[in-house]
């Protein structure tokens, strides 16, 4: 009985000590960089996060009301936005798929192949899209060429390591049953392989062409055509309204396709 | 000999039929659409890349070792925003995500609210939110930290719901048995479950705001970004091949380090 009562008496911690010294020192390091980022990142700025916080006001000042006169005018760079993400998911998912197939491990028996795929998807996904961008822009000139390459490029990268990723996690069963029954490499990828994956390729691709309207937005910015072009120039020219107006079409369509995109998914899983 | 025929397959039904009918004529239409309208200048394109080759690929292949200096910080700065932004956007996440999740506030309105809400604020691509808050603040770096800020917490507050959607929540509902209060539950009934998940979310969102800020620049929100706009207005390729070798080799470092951290916590 006395031994019970020293044990519930001296209340044991539900962490060890050593667990709680890291997490405060981790936590320690953590905030202290944020401060120190916080710091560095306001040098620059006059009259500090105070007067940054009063010239909000004047943003909406600036850019309210928008002026919807301009919305015929901009309908016609707006659709050109989505053509360049229909066009270069398109490309991208034709092309992702010996790549994704290339690095998945479970398909890919032959290591070397593997690795030299996997290792050129990661470099390919560190490059941001608008380096991309300009670097395009800069090889064929100004215009939606180089911005479709450009998403192409980038959204393959997105899109292998994902597909990739839902081949290797696929039932290996069937595929052992096929292969043991004497189908070939092509016959066990298209009647054992496919089956599985198709719904969540599908799913995937719409996932990536939402990422891509939102992505040739911007293109734009660097003179690779869509609407980023014509927000760009009334961005140069100070005219405020009107950028506000192009800001919210591109808000509204985001909305709208990823709606559909995500009833879509709904219906396909 | 026995007659192998496989067994005949079921007939689908004609409302199936003309519907897949219906979708694939419309995807095709879209296609047409798309194809016959995109307007390119082929000609220009390959008269172009032609005379351009020689002068924008080999270089970004033998960087500007000069500039090494100057990308590093510049890199280091876009390392900053990213930091800054993506902790800002996991504190502003969770109180929205909690408002988003339909196990936790109650009411399917409030979630319906914290839902649109998180796909409002996704709809608005970073460069956006930067140009807004480049004109709020200035062209420096803190526009740079707002926009990421913002930016993340769409997609943080959508993942941390699902996240916390997903939990035990027999759990909870034994605490409320034994008389635990709405604290006592949120402290040990909930936190203890969502808190390896919401960490591994936040430094993966961390790795994608690198990314991001990397780019930001462009308008004006400081970090490398204002390196790649000189260098491609100046068309000096050389300067803008150590900028892609500085943004590659900090990625690279930091998705690893991510990784590493996130397969240990979770």
């Amino acid at each position: 009985m006395t031994k019970n009562n020293s044990l519930t008496q001296k209340s044991i911690p539900l962490y060890p000590a050593k667990t709680k010294m890291q997490v405060t020192i981790i936590f320690l390091v953590i905030l202290g960089f944020y401060l120190f980022s916080m710091i560095r990142t306001q040098e620059d700025m006059v009259g500090g996060i105070s007067g940054a916080l009063g010239n909000m006001y004047v943003v909406i000042e600036k850019f309210f009301p928008p002026n919807f006169t301009i919305l015929s005018a901009i309908w016609d760079s707006m659709l050109e936005t989505i053509k360049m993400a229909i066009i270069a998911t398109t490309i991208a998912a034709i092309i992702t798929v010996p790549l994704a197939v290339l690095s998945a491990q479970n398909i890919t028996t032959f290591k070397p192949l593997y690795y030299l795929t996997r290792t050129f998807l990661n470099l390919l996904r560190t490059i941001p899209d608008l380096v991309l961008a300009v670097i395009f822009v800069g090889l064929f000139g100004v215009g939606v060429f180089p911005g479709i390459l450009a998403l192409t490029v980038f959204s393959l990268g997105i899109l292998a390591k994902l597909i990739s990723e839902t081949i290797e996690s696929v039932d290996m069963n069937p595929l052992e049953a096929m292969r043991a029954s004497g189908g070939n490499v092509f016959q066990v990828i298209w009647y054992s392989l496919v089956p599985q994956v198709a719904p969540q390729f599908t799913s995937l691709v719409l996932y990536v062409f939402e990422i891509n309207v939102r992505a040739s937005v911007v293109l734009g910015m660097v003179g690779a055509g869509g609407i980023g072009l014509v927000l760009n120039q009334q961005i140069k020219f100070y005219n405020y309204p009107n950028a506000m107006t192009i800001i919210i079409v591109i808000f509204v369509t985001v909305l709208i396709i990823e709606y559909i995109s995500n009833k879509l998914r709904e219906a396909l899983l | 000999m026995e007659n192998l025929q496989l067994p005949p397959k079921p007939e689908k039904s004609l409302f199936k039929k003309t519907r897949a009918l219906i979708i694939l004529l419309l995807v095709l239409a879209l296609y047409v659409w798309t194809f016959v309208t995109i307007d390119i200048d082929w000609g220009r394109a390959i008269e172009r890349s032609i005379n351009n080759f020689h002068r924008v690929i080999p270089k970004l292949f033998s960087p500007d070792w000069a500039a090494a200096g100057e990308v590093g910080e510049a890199m280091l700065e876009t390392i900053f925003i990213a930091f800054a932004g993506s902790l800002m956007a996991a504190i502003l996440a969770v109180p929205l995500a909690f408002l988003a999740a339909q196990n936790m506030m109650g009411g399917k309105v409030t979630s319906t609210i914290g839902k649109w809400i998180l796909s409002a604020i996704r709809a608005f691509p970073d460069l956006i939110l930067a140009i807004l808050f480049v004109v709020a603040v200035g062209p420096n770096a803190f526009a740079g930290v707002l926009a990421i800020a913002i930016g993340s917490t769409g997609m943080l507050g959508k993942m941390f719901s699902e996240i916390i959607e997903s939990i035990d929540m027999e759990v909870v509902q034994a605490m409320e048995a034994n008389g635990a209060n709405k604290i006592q539950i949120l402290f040990y009934g909930v936190i203890p479950q969502i808190t390896p998940e919401f960490l591994s979310y936040a430094i993966y969102r961390f790795e994608v705001d690198i990314r991001a800020s990397s780019i930001l620049g462009i308008v004006g929100a400081g970090g490398i970004g204002t390196m790649i706009i000189f260098a491609s207005s100046n068309r000096n390729w050389n300067e803008m091949g150590m900028i892609l070798f500085g943004i590659i080799i900090v990625v690279t470092v930091i998705d690893f380090a991510s990784a590493r951290i996130r397969r240990k916590i979770v």
